[in-house]
């Protein structure tokens, strides 16, 4: 199952490569395949959504490419380096490389918004605490969160969370940048907002950008790439309007159960 | 016809299932066994680790040491005073009060001071650890923290490993101490024992080495304890029957002070018998 000769990217410079990847969970006999020889690649400086339904293995994507999960078979290449045969120090470097907003953003409970944001600079960097606090400002100011800095992660709305786990996520200048379903529990008002933020952010920054949803079609918007997975099956596209029309029978029947006829009419 | 008989060939007899199962159950506990040995391996390793957080350890000590204190104060009054009237009680029939100090301290400061030390800290800070790391477990920030190439180890684990084996050494001689004036009240204050007897009779029988194995036994319960909660914290997704979520980090919280406390029972008869 590739998806690779459909990517209608694959002229430009990849920054993450899935070369045959296979993944199952479970013990031996209630063995369950989420991802069954998966091919694509991510293009540099883009902003790529995987889509589908729940337990199709969008997020066990995610977990492969920062090394939190091992392929069963194939590669997950970072540039031109398997994660999956990396070491822990070369798998820490690679790390380096990456931002992450993971899907229930994970700020740390116990310590501040403003402890939360500097906390990967005060371990990985060697900036003063002045260069710390400074940078942290700007960047609550860039994401209009100043003001609630000494405020406890229990202490603000989802809307609130998403972009101090964004402005958490942005701290090392990250060269990819990996969203986890960013607009669960969202209303529509506050995620469009966390759109055009990540729009903002990256036309900014011009990270590499990963988004895992299923917000569909509203998430479409974004992307310049779509990989949709459905029971197995993977393909990619370069607009949403070529979904109905792919050569893969799973996708268009997922096309068909969440797009509707509008999808297909474009 | 054929089709189902083939079909019921082809299931395993009940007693294959059933050695089936017991080797499952084995490569289980193998699996375990290895990921709690990685896991000591690398918290171990993460105390040599810069930078060290020594902000977080004095925060670790405060809880599992200074906070632990109240609870280690009643246990060893408690323990001392039952032990001085029990103590009393049996030397009695034998015309032997005058050994009651030294029964008392040899008691509290080889057996009993260690020993419930351990399970008390176990029960108090032990599972507070386990949840807190389970929690941030399923809640992700165990990942955030590997996504932001920070070791969880030495940024989460190390800390506390280090101030479980200053606290709880710490908390035994505090208990020890507490403990034989518990005895003092309840023999001499109460029951007449002569006071000057008592203390000649602990300086007397009390040695080095069974002050040495009481600090032995408070080190190796420290680390029992430290490593079998924050490893049951830590692996608290991949441990079979413990449920999903809220559920999951509960089943395990109470599985690992029952796990840590038969250990130390079973380290302290061990370590008894090594020792003594």
């Amino acid at each position: 199952m590739s998806g690779v000769e459909n990517a209608p990217l694959d002229a430009e410079p990849a920054a993450i490569r899935f070369v045959e990847v296979s993944k199952s969970f479970g013990e031996r006999k209630r063995r369950h395949l989420v991802l069954d020889r998966v091919s694509f690649s991510v293009p540099k400086g883009r902003t790529t959504v995987i889509a589908g339904g729940s337990g199709q293995g969008k997020s066990v994507i995610l977990k492969l490419i920062l090394g939190l999960l091992k392929p069963d078979a194939g590669q997950v290449l970072v540039g031109d380096r398997d994660i999956a045969a990396m070491g822990y120090r070369a798998l820490q470097e690679v790390r380096m490389l990456f931002g992450v907003l993971f899907q229930g953003v994970a700020l740390f409970d116990s310590l501040t918004v403003f402890e939360n944001i500097a906390l990967p600079l005060r371990e990985r960097t060697k900036l003063s605490s002045e260069e710390i606090r400074q940078r942290v400002a700007a960047t609550l100011d860039q994401l209009e969160l100043t003001g609630h800095e000494e405020k406890f992660p229990a202490q603000l709305s989802g809307g609130m969370k998403k972009r101090v786990g964004l402005a958490r996520a942005l701290q090392l200048d990250p060269e990819i940048v990996l969203f986890d379903e960013p607009t669960t529990g969202l209303d529509p008002v506050m995620t469009r907002e966390i759109y055009e933020l990540f729009t903002r952010t990256q036309q900014r920054l011009g990270y590499t950008a990963v988004i895992v949803s299923h917000d569909i079609p509203q998430i479409f918007t974004l992307a310049d790439q779509i990989i949709l997975l459905n029971k197995g099956e993977l393909d990619v596209f370069s607009e949403a309007s070529r979904i109905p029309y792919s050569t893969k029978p799973k996708i268009r029947e997922f096309a068909r159960q969440v797009m509707g006829q509008e999808a297909r009419e474009g | 016809m054929n089709q189902e008989n083939q079909e019921q060939q082809r299931q395993p007899s009940a007693i294959l299932r059933f050695v089936g199962g017991i080797g499952d159950q084995v490569l289980y506990v193998l699996t375990d066994l290895g990921r709690m040995g990685i896991f000591l391996y690398f918290s171990l390793v993460g105390l040599c680790k810069h930078p060290f957080r020594f902000r977080e350890l004095v925060k670790q000590v405060g809880f599992i040491g200074a906070g632990s204190i109240t609870v280690i104060f009643f246990t060893a009054l408690s323990s001392g005073m039952v032990l001085g009237l029990q103590g009393y009680y049996s030397l009695h029939k034998f015309g032997a009060e005058g050994m009651l100090g030294s029964a008392v301290s040899l008691t509290l400061i080889m057996e009993l001071g260690p020993v419930l030390t351990a399970l008390m800290v176990a029960g108090r800070a032990g599972s507070a650890m386990c949840a807190e790391i389970g929690i941030m477990r399923i809640s992700e920030q165990i990942d955030a923290l590997e996504c932001m190439a920070i070791d969880p180890f030495r940024y989460l684990i190390s800390p506390k490993f280090l101030a479980a084996l200053i606290s709880v050494p710490l908390l035994t001689a505090v208990f020890d101490v507490v403990g034989i004036l518990g005895g003092y009240l309840a023999g001499v204050k109460l029951m007449g024992v002569n006071g000057g007897a008592f203390f000649a009779g602990m300086q007397q029988s009390v040695t080095n080495h069974d002050l040495r194995l009481g600090v032995v036994k408070s080190f190796v319960f420290a680390l029992l304890l430290v490593w079998i909660c924050t490893g049951r914290g830590y692996f608290v997704q991949k441990i079979r029957g413990a449920g999903f979520g809220a559920e999951s980090v509960s089943t395990v919280t109470t599985q690992a002070v029952v796990m840590s406390s038969i250990a130390v029972l079973v380290f302290d008869y061990l370590l008894t018998a090594v020792l003594l």
